[in-house]
């Protein structure tokens, strides 16, 4: 009765994975003339193609993809938070016509992602749309380049790029020993200290010596990113509010009562009582939109058009190479790099889900 | 406490209405916010009535002097096709992810076998993959079947990755379902099949109204696979409408009501059955 689902899902999901990689350490469809053939000829060739994915001349747009990503996650997950969290907040306090406002929030969920690109392509039009709003005003109109600006700001060497990852990561670990010496852990103290020495003091001795490519190459956060954020937010952001409300709803009335007895004025009860509780769902939250934003990609797909190398990600960037330009080797490692950052967000995740889980039963 | 346990996401709670200059800040910010949600709507639906000539980006906001329902029959005349495949589509894989994962969530949480949690968290991955990681893997094997640019290849991935999903909302709708019955029927001398059959199945309709109307929504909407694994005459609605908004030379009366007729499946199911879309949403964060 499971077998045939778990015999399936063995191999549609570990088969495959399995077999991306593997064929990421090809050189398959690199040599355009052996991509399509019946029985290309295939060599091993190692980590070549994530060698040039990070370092090679050819891969710059790649490189921009990954950054792009990183911000786009970053300022999606706050603007869905924030705008959710907004949202529940205000139908908690039971305004007249929830039902239709929740509706209002909720329905471009059920909307697809080219759908909206569609409809969002049209609305940040250079010259229409929201440009013309200031016009309603009799102001003059607006003239930024929604999905067209060239422009990037807070723009960093890709060469500093392991310094800098050595450099957060190592204070994250300074912090976690920290925190560990506070509650007496003395091993995690001991083990995270250790590392975060370790990385700090590669950062400070051989960090600035590392260099990936020959030339500085700045990339920064694009600014034509902004108009897929405001449609992604837009379309998502409804969820973040199901998940808050549902929570708030699940705090039991008598809590708010013994905080306002205790004398808990409105914003502290919300500052003590309610956000430590919407923490969880805080998290679990940031995990479910961090997993859709690296894996978005029809939604720049309709909006900007798949070959505005300005607004790309990495996962259309590995339906391209794969499916237009037949090089399928190098797709493969586009899509191994992009399981491995979902794979950082989500394992831990469902380990500690089904951790506590085992622990209930 | 059982007053106050919420049975689900949408059960008010008892605060008092309180009057004043709060309140109307408070409706304020939902009118604002509502504007946020709903203008993009007015726009395409003011845009998919005009005629090609009267969309100019200076008056984009400006409702069609003259309504011309033109161009939907344009729009059915170019996706049309693609809506009947869509509908085949979701309808099919829909039906046969719910099923299957109706028996997996009721292996799962009524035949506790060891390491049950741990097939089910491996599962469960599968949910959360970037399909990116598997696509080129799965395009040789669809074409190694010779299903590429048939619909059923298109099926078989939707009915595969719609499983962890579906296995998640039985599994946590049987796991509420009192383990007696189940050991009275065992008693009885009913086996694993009669058990689902005469016990579960007929429990089980709420969870399969969840579970249809969020794969529909989900298999519906989905794009890369429509991309990669079909062709002209099986191509779902997501990737014609790309097709149709993507051309420069298209006005955009066009692609406009092509997203209309491409989203108004899935906005009616919400619509109408949005309660139970909610409730598809709030177990996709795992704990449901």
């Amino acid at each position: 009765m499971l077998l045939p689902s778990v015999v399936l899902l063995a191999l549609f999901v570990y088969g495959f994975i399995g077999r991306t990689v593997y064929v990421s350490l090809t050189d398959w469809g690199n040599d355009p003339a052996q991509a399509l053939a019946t029985n290309p000829i295939i060599r091993w060739v190692g980590l070549a193609n994530y060698h040039d994915l990070f370092t090679g001349f050819l891969q710059l747009r790649f490189r921009q993809e990954l950054v792009n990503t990183i911000f786009f996650t970053l300022f999606f997950i706050l603007g869905c938070l924030g705008l959710g969290l907004g949202l529940a907040l205000i139908l908690d306090r039971n305004p007249r016509g929830e039902g239709l406002w929740r509706t209002i929030f909720l329905f471009p969920m059920s909307l697809s992602f080219i759908v909206t690109g569609t409809i969002w392509r049209w609305m940040l039009q250079p010259q229409g749309g929201v440009n013309q709003f200031p016009t309603v005003l009799g102001l003059p109109s607006g003239t930024f380049g929604w999905l067209s600006s060239t422009d990037s700001i807070w723009k960093f060497d890709w060469n500093k790029l392991p310094l800098l990852t050595a450099a957060v990561v190592g204070l994250v670990l300074v912090w976690l020993a920290v925190r560990a010496a506070r509650t007496g852990d003395r091993t995690r103290t001991i083990v995270a200290g250790l590392c975060a020495a370790l990385l700090l003091g590669w950062a400070l001795f051989v960090g600035p010596n590392v260099k990936l490519l020959p030339a500085p190459e700045l990339h920064g956060f694009n600014l034509a990113l902004i108009g897929i954020i405001i449609a992604a937010v837009w379309q998502m952001s409804g969820y973040t509010m199901a998940l808050y409300l549902a929570g708030l709803r699940g705090i039991p009335e008598e809590l708010r009562e013994a905080a306002r007895v205790d004398g808990a004025s409105d914003v502290g009860m919300y500052r003590f009582v309610i956000f430590p509780l919407l923490a969880p769902i805080t998290l679990s939250a940031m995990i479910i939109l961090g997993h859709i934003s690296l894996k978005i990609f029809d939604l720049v797909y309709a909006m900007a058009g798949p070959d505005n190398t300005y607004t790309s990600v990495p996962a259309l960037n590995m339906y391209l190479t794969s499916f237009r330009q037949n090089q399928f080797a190098l797709g493969a490692a586009i899509g191994t790099i992009l399981l491995i950052l979902v794979a950082f967000v989500i394992v831990p995740y469902l380990a500690s889900a089904f951790r506590s889980e085992e622990g209930h039963a | 406490m059982t007053t106050t346990v919420p049975t689900s996401a949408v059960q008010p709670a008892p605060v008092p209405r309180r009057a004043g200059l709060g309140r109307v800040g408070l409706y304020v910010l939902l009118v604002i916010a509502a504007l946020f949600f709903l203008l993009p709507i007015y726009l395409l639906i003011a845009t998919a009535l005009k005629t090609p000539d009267a969309i100019n980006l200076a008056t984009t906001w400006q409702w069609p002097r003259l309504l011309n329902w033109d161009s939907f029959v344009q729009a059915w005349g170019k996706i049309g096709g693609n809506v009947g495949n869509s509908l085949f589509l979701a309808v099919v894989s829909t039906i046969l992810a719910a099923l299957l994962g109706s028996l997996n969530g009721y292996a799962l949480s009524k035949w506790q076998f060891r390491g049950a949690n741990t097939l089910f968290a491996l599962m469960l991955f599968g949910m959360f993959i970037p399909y990116q990681a598997v696509l080129i893997p799965l395009f040789q094997f669809v074409k190694s079947l010779g299903l590429y640019g048939s619909i059923w290849g298109l099926i078989l991935a939707h009915v595969v990755y719609g499983l962890p999903i579906t296995t998640l909302i039985f599994r946590n709708y049987y796991a509420e379902v009192p383990d007696a019955l189940v050991e009275a029927a065992t008693i009885d001398g009913a086996g694993f099949w009669s058990i689902y059959r005469q016990v579960i199945l007929p429990l089980s309709v709420p969870a399969f109204v969840v579970v249809v109307i969020w794969e529909f929504t989900q298999v519906w909407n989905e794009f890369l696979f429509a991309a990669t694994l079909t062709n002209t005459s099986s191509q779902p609605v997501t990737y014609a409408l790309s097709q149709l908004a993507g051309g420069q030379a298209v006005s955009w009366n066009l692609p406009m009501a092509g997203a209309i007729l491409a989203a108004l499946p899935t906005l009616l199911v919400y619509i109408l059955l949005g309660r139970y879309f909610v409730r598809g949403l709030l177990a996709g964060s795992v704990k449901g």
